[in-house]
């Protein structure tokens, strides 16, 4: 459940800025087997969503690909002071949200 | 596959070539296996995929497949009525061809995403990007891949 977010605590209006977020997750592929044969089964988070003042700015569809504890980075232009809400979606009902605020000037 | 000095000057040169002169290919990079092929063609459909623009940021050696840093930027400005809709990324030989799919929009400023990857072998790694003129850009880079991942045994 544990999240970390990286965004600017203050920023210039227009300036492009820098998200970076990590998540905790073992993101199992569904492809590995036990050592007695069997299939473990898949366990991943298949979606990222980032709003900023409630509308949405990056949006990720993830697979099984995508290394354990999710690590993404992108980036967006601070147009006004406000919230960022992160949210990841997954298998088996998987839900975690997280938020960060910035100050525009 | 052990790439010679041979064939990485000659990709190299390619590379080099394809950034001047964009090169109209009207399917993707060859030798692609029927997976990569059907996956890249459920996200682009039927349009023509150019090579340039696009930029893999990916280690070429990596000891372990389990985790593996990859940057994807497309040169490409970021205003109302030009940007880049979203990046796919594509690989060879994992079990399965996705990697990721990024939506971005004109307020990201700047066309550029990070993440960590899984690499089950030694292969091609394909990154696609949508403008919002709807066309397609691509670039693949090669990763040497040590110690694979995904499928190895749950001790």
């Amino acid at each position: 459940m544990a999240a970390l977010i990286n965004v600017p605590a203050k920023a210039k209006r227009g300036d492009v800025i820098e998200i970076r977020t990590l998540t905790s997750h073992i993101m199992e592929t569904g492809f590995r087997h036990t050592a007695a044969g069997d299939v473990v089964p898949r366990d991943i988070i298949t979606s990222f969503t980032c709003r900023y003042n409630g509308a949405e700015i990056f949006r990720a569809d993830l697979f099984p690909a995508i290394a354990a504890n999710p690590y993404l980075s992108f980036f967006t232009v601070a147009k006004e002071s406000g919230k960022f809400e992160f949210e990841w979606i997954g298998d088996n009902g998987y839900s975690s949200t997280a938020s960060a605020s910035i100050t525009v000037e | 596959m052990p790439t010679t000095r041979r064939q990485f000057l000659s990709l190299a040169g390619g590379v080099t070539a394809a950034g001047t002169i964009p090169v109209v290919t009207l399917r993707p990079l060859e030798a692609t296996p029927a997976m990569l092929n059907s996956a890249i063609r459920n996200v682009v459909g039927e349009a023509p995929i150019r090579t340039g623009k696009v930029k893999l940021d990916i280690p070429p050696l990596v000891e372990n497949g389990n985790t593996v840093p990859m940057t994807v930027s497309v040169a490409n400005p970021m205003t109302a009525d030009d940007y880049v809709k979203s990046i796919h990324v594509f690989n060879e030989k994992n079990p399965q061809p996705n990697i990721g799919n990024f939506h971005l929009g004109p307020s990201s400023g700047r066309a550029q995403v990070s993440t960590r990857i899984r690499l089950a072998d030694t292969q091609k790694v394909v990154a696609i990007a949508r403008l919002s003129d709807d066309t397609f850009w691509q670039v693949a880079a090669d990763v040497v891949v040590t110690l694979a991942a995904c499928t190895e045994e749950v001790n």
